[in-house]
């Protein structure tokens, strides 16, 4: 009897559920921390537009990279002013469908595009270096879509792949992605190394659904926001799990910052759509020791500055300056962080139980 | 002998229409300023889905310039263009395309400026509401563009009843207004059957109406009014009718003498103008625009449709801003017409 109750309920709440499933974190305690966004951070030549911003990502120079959703997806590239330098790779056969702009130690550019399943590494100056995943022949015609079941995943090809991140050591870690559900390794040569998960998705640790982004940490640890289940995922370097993050809601997008005291933060982003009541309980980004704990959190959602669009990527270079593009809002904001208002209860307390699971 | 054919033809005409057209409305005499938009060479206007003025009597045309085209992705198809916003000075002349290779520009539906000079446009295919100040900076949005579009298309449309979501979902919306709070009120439209009200930071606040043909219900929603005192009047062109609401969207009133409602204009002074707008494929029926007062009387008439200058191919749009001065824009001659009525 009791589990026929609990399955009328888990079914009931199925039918009550919006379209898009929105967690809401169970974190409880978490102070609030100010921030100011200065306004048009951005400024674009006359006559020039973003699209959706959904990539955005700082060099050791502070330049700015925002990959974007325009008529055509675009790569512009700002300087730390947020003044126009330049765009790269104009009409480029790799762009099609932005999703991630990532940029490593050594200033290359790393574009992740969900429209030609192609990931491609500009120098400094927009030369393309190495190209990972292949673009579909247009001989072979439209796509149906959606399309059936997802065929095996492949070791040198994606499917709508989301996201790059690279070890100390160089090794390059995808991804992979809107319709393969896998995390997977290669190193510094593109050479297949390992993959976590498959084309399918699934629930266990080391399953994923949807990969949506990941970082390494300087450990070499791979975190992954596996945001259709609602958390995130610590892999260790070879990609088995270590532990998963249950707490912080639907996990869009996380980033883990530069120096020798790393922070992760981490995006409840509220979703594309804005149904009535997902601005009450989504839309917040925490700040958090790689140990878990949290430490705080900023940001509601809402049409206009500060308010956030579906924050869909953050740069975080600088822990206490976040770069966050926008999907709906068209818009690249730079969040300027202080430090939290005092008081407050327990920072990081669960709502229902230790967030974290070994 | 010449007014007597008219005369004659004329009553041929009225008999043969349906009831709305029944109410004798006097002729507006009017003239139609030839050339009253000049392009740079190589430049057309395509249909037009919306003309607007500014305080500064600048004209807004958002145009369809051609179809978007549809790129062939990894596992989805991406559409891209299809439409322009192009001002023009206060004599006609060129002065700059906006927003050129705009992510949600596909299918001009409709441009308006509101009362603080910021440039409203309304695509129906990217199902957006996009607000540029008058720097022509995006300001706000409203809906967002589909990420791809579906091979074999998919119909119509229409999500279930055609009621809309309760938020900023569109499905083909056509047009855009403000109260004097200025609340937005967005006509969705021609796939969603509905009203959508949101505040002046675009939180949405409510919706009404859904695909019927009671009060308060709609075939479609092609064009939207709302006057000084916030009530809104919304054109349910399938239904040859206006729907008038109060701000909250309660039914009011219905006006059912003006035929195929397809763009409304409401000046300051509360003079309503609507176009009876001929069917794209018929110039043999219906096309002149109505003056109405608020009580929905109709107080003169201009125009038919057909080809030439002082005729309409299906107007989707009109500027009202100096009253005896309005902009017309046609899909089906492709181009604005600049109107003086005497």
């Amino acid at each position: 009897m009791q589990r026929f109750l609990a399955l009328t309920l888990a079914l009931a709440a199925l039918a009550a559920a919006p379209v898009i499933a929105q967690r809401k974190a169970t974190v409880e305690n978490v102070p609030e921390i100010p921030f100011t966004s200065p306004p048009n951070f951005l400024k674009l030549p006359p006559g020039e537009y973003l699209g959706e911003a959904v990539a955005v990502a700082t060099n050791s120079k502070g330049h700015l990279f925002v990959y974007h959703r325009s008529s055509a997806t675009r790569l512009f590239e700002f300087d730390a002013q947020g003044n126009f330098v330049k765009e790269i790779g104009r009409g480029y056969w790799g762009f099609e469908f932005a999703h991630s702009v990532r940029v490593d130690k050594n200033d290359n550019i790393w574009t992740v595009d969900e429209g030609t399943n192609m990931i491609t590494k500009f120098s400094p100056g927009g030369k393309v270096l190495m190209v990972l995943g292949y673009r579909p022949p247009a001989v072979l015609g439209a796509v149906q879509y959606p399309a059936g079941p997802n065929p095996p995943a492949e070791k040198y090809t994606f499917c709508r792949p989301t996201d790059v991140a690279w070890d100390p050591q160089g090794n390059i870690f995808i991804s992979d992605g809107y319709c393969n559900n896998r995390v997977v390794k290669y190193d510094k040569d593109g050479r297949f190394l390992a993959q976590a998960g498959s084309e399918k998705a699934g629930k266990e640790l080391g399953e994923f659904s949807l990969p949506h982004a990941l970082q390494v940490d300087a450990q070499g640890n791979v975190w992954v926001a596996d945001r259709s289940n609602n958390r995130y995922q610590v892999l260790d370097n070879n990609l088995k799990p270590i532990r998963e993050i249950t707490n912080l809601g639907t996990a869009w997008t996380l980033c883990i910052s530069a120096g020798p005291h790393q922070y992760a933060f981490f995006s409840n982003s509220n979703p594309n759509g804005n149904m009535p009541g997902t601005w009450d309980v989504t839309g917040e980004i925490y700040k958090a020791e790689l140990d878990g704990a949290v430490l705080g959190k900023f940001g509601h959602p809402g049409k206009l500055a500060p308010g956030f669009q579906v924050v869909h990527m953050m740069d975080c270079r600088n822990p206490n300056e976040i770069i966050a593009g926008e999907i709906e809002s068209w818009r690249v904001q730079k969040l300027i962080l202080r430090p939290p208002a005092a008081g407050g209860g327990t920072p990081g307390k669960d709502a229902d139980g230790p967030g974290e699971r070994q | 002998m010449k007014k007597a054919v008219y005369s004659l033809f004329a009553g041929v005409l009225i008999a043969g229409a349906p009831a709305f057209a029944q109410q004798i409305a006097p002729e507006i005499l009017f003239d139609s300023v030839p050339n009253a938009l000049q392009l740079p060479a190589g430049t057309y206007l395509g249909e037009v889905g919306g003309v607007a003025t500014n305080s500064h009597g600048e004209i807004f045309v958002y145009t369809r310039t051609g179809h978007p085209t549809v790129s062939l992705g990894s596992s989805r198809p991406f559409q891209h263009g299809g439409s322009k916003l192009f001002e023009f000075d206060p004599a006609g002349k060129f002065v700059r395309e906006i927003g050129k290779d705009t992510y949600a520009f596909n299918y001009a539906a409709q441009v308006r400026v509101d009362s603080k000079d910021n440039i409203w446009v309304v695509d129906e295919m990217s199902n957006m509401v996009m607000k540029f100040d008058p720097q022509f900076h995006v300001v706000m949005l409203l809906g967002r563009k589909a990420e791809n579009i579906a091979i074999p298309a998919r119909g119509g449309g229409g999500r279930g009843d055609a009621s809309g979501q309760p938020t900023d979902l569109f499905n083909r919306p056509t047009d855009v207004a403000w109260d004097a709070a200025g609340n937005i009120f967005v006509a969705d439209g021609l796939g969603n059957a509905r009203v959508a009200k949101f505040d002046k930071d675009g939180k949405f606040v409510k919706s009404w109406g859904k695909k019927g043909t009671g009060n308060g219900e709609f075939a479609n929603v092609r064009s939207i009014a709302v006057d000084a005192d916030g009530d809104v009047y919304a054109a349910d062109g399938g239904n040859k009718r206006i729907q008038v609401f109060d701000n909250n969207g309660v039914f009011k009133t219905a006006f059912t003498n003006v035929g195929n409602a397809q763009a409304l204009c409401l000046t300051t002074n509360n003079v309503l103008y609507v176009s009876d707008s001929n069917p794209t494929n018929d110039i043999d029926s219906g096309g002149e625009i109505y003056r109405m007062s608020l009580d929905g009387a109709v107080t003169g008439k201009l125009g038919r449709a057909g080809k030439l200058l002082k005729e309409f191919g299906t107007v989707n749009a009109i500027d009202c801003r100096g009253e005896n001065t309005l902009y017309v824009g046609e899909v089906g001659n492709l181009r604005v017409q600049k109107l003086i009525l005497h």
